[in-house]
């Protein structure tokens, strides 16, 4: 758990942890989405997120990119808040510049990799690096192609997106993502929308990035070998709240709660 | 008796060429009020459409207020609205500013519904990819929005370019002498309508036929560029 011991240069309550979420709360109408979520995940650490449809768990990541804006709670990045600024002491809503500046430690890939279909996968690669890290283009592109040929996509610099395979697509958005050199990971059902056949090659990526980098990474995913591998606690989400949270042998040998249980069978079954 | 003898019009090359100097002049004038006007239009139009985006309600509403309340209303009435009840405000036009903001204005409301329906056909991940690369709002309209919005409206935006062309002549209603009040005068001169009038028209068609041509093979040019 995240201590609440005080950090020299920010205020008494920025917890150590690289995500924190304080009693957060996110609605969509009446139906609540996330229902007061606590959550402290350290740095370095891999969480995988799993729970049914409509549960939060792909909401509890677009809040922490700020793609939907929580009602109530406040959220951590690295010590500090995402949403708010500090005055006088008190917590007060962020404006746009703040929530930018901490959002720079967050990146995230998507289901349906959106890359950009106008630019080439160097562009796609560079275009946040030179945009809003202020790197060159020969810095941005050397990077780029660090990256490409870690996911094995070296050849494919000057392709666009059209010409590549599903698998290929979400291997380049992996490579955006990471181009920013995040702290905080993002992956939101990244193998959901491949041909089966395509999957495999996503998820060695993946692995490979979780075994050898220190990015604290949260992925929400139905692979439950996968997350097996490589998570160090897993998360079980129901009705906007975690209903079990421990280490994936544990989690999958001997789940605790009724519905975890429930929705392992169900999910194994396929 | 015969009060007037008015033959009817026989086609007369001698009087065509003779009026045909002071008809391209009128023509010219034409051409750079709607090049003008229009120019402005496409820019003002995406502006438009972008403040229609706008996260804040008070630019949002009253932008969407006034590019209906535009469309809503013939070009006619708005430029007589600037030509004789703006100087009641101390705010006096020439007739030839008059027309080009006329027209600009007029367009510009209708080509951002355009650039609006281009830019609603960009997915809205593209958005959030952006986000995730933590661009900034203006960064993702110049780098990822408006580069896949934009040539999904160029054909629709040609087509008012053409349009626009054919509107100009109202500048003849704000004492402004393009192509049309040149065949008037003419006519009015010398009792003869038919060759200035269908010089007007061929000379219309000699400008308004290559405009199509050339929105044409921007089109496909900009069709290849997204593949």
């Amino acid at each position: 758990m995240p201590s609440s011991e005080p950090e020299p240069e920010t205020s008494s309550s920025a917890p150590l942890a690289m995500v924190h979420m304080d009693k957060v709360v996110k609605r969509f109408g009446d139906n609540v989405v996330l229902d007061q979520l606590d959550l402290s995940v350290q740095s370095n650490e891999k969480v995988v997120i799993i729970g049914p449809s409509g549960s939060g768990k792909t909401t509890i990541l677009r809040v922490l990119m700020t793609l939907e804006r929580p009602e109530e709670g406040v959220i951590w990045v690295d010590g500090r808040p995402l949403y708010h600024q500090e005055r006088d002491g008190q917590l007060v809503p962020a404006k746009e510049s703040h929530v930018r500046d901490v959002r720079r430690d967050v990146s995230m890939v998507f289901q349906h990799f959106n890359l950009f279909p106008h630019k080439t996968i160097r562009d796609n690669v560079t275009l946040g690096p030179r945009k809003t890290l202020g790197l060159g283009m020969d810095e941005a592109e050397e990077r780029a192609r660090d990256l490409l040929e870690r996911v094995g996509l070296s050849d494919k610099i000057d392709a666009y997106p059209s010409a590549l395979s599903g698998g290929q697509k979400q291997r380049v958005a992996i490579a955006r993502a990471l181009a920013m050199q995040p702290k905080v990971m993002l992956f939101d059902e990244v193998t959901s929308a491949l041909d089966p056949e395509l999957v495999g090659e996503v998820l060695s990526v993946l692995a490979d990035i979780a075994h050898h980098t220190e990015m604290t990474m949260l992925l929400v995913t139905h692979e439950m070998r996968f997350a097996e591998e490589i998570a160090d606690r897993v998360l079980m989400f129901d009705a906007g709240r975690i209903v079990e949270d421990r280490p994936p042998h544990e989690m999958f040998s001997a789940p605790r709660e009724e519905r975890t249980k429930a929705f392992l069978q169900a999910v194994l079954r396929e | 008796m015969t009060l007037l003898q008015v033959s009817p019009s026989t086609w007369d090359w001698e009087f065509a060429r003779e009026i045909l100097p002071d008809m391209l002049r009128g023509l010219r004038v034409t051409v750079e009020v709607t090049v003008v006007g229009i120019a402005i239009a496409l820019v003002l139009g995406l502006v438009l459409a972008m403040l229609r985006r706008s996260h804040r309600r008070a630019i949002r509403w009253p932008v969407g207020l006034m590019v209906e309340f535009i469309r809503s209303t013939p070009l006619l009435v708005q430029l007589f609205f600037i030509f004789y009840v703006l100087p009641d405000y101390d705010i006096r036009l020439s007739g030839w500013s008059t027309i080009v903001i006329g027209l600009a204005l007029h367009y510009a409301c209708y080509t951002s519904e355009t650039y609006r329906a281009g830019i609603e056909s960009v997915p809205k991940g593209q958005w959030e990819a952006s986000t995730a690369i933590n661009l900034t709002r203006m960064q993702t309209w110049r780098h990822v929005i408006l580069p896949q919005a934009i040539p999904t409206a160029l054909p629709a935006l040609g087509n008012y370019v053409v349009a626009s062309l054919k509107d100009a002549p109202l500048a003849s209603s704000v004492s402004v002498v393009g192509i049309l009040a040149v065949a008037k005068e003419i006519q009015g001169d010398t009792f003869r309508g038919m060759e200035p009038f269908t010089i007007a028209g061929v000379l219309f068609l000699l400008v308004s036929v290559p405009l199509a041509i050339l929105v044409r093979l921007l089109e496909k040019r900009h069709a290849f560029e997204r593949t």
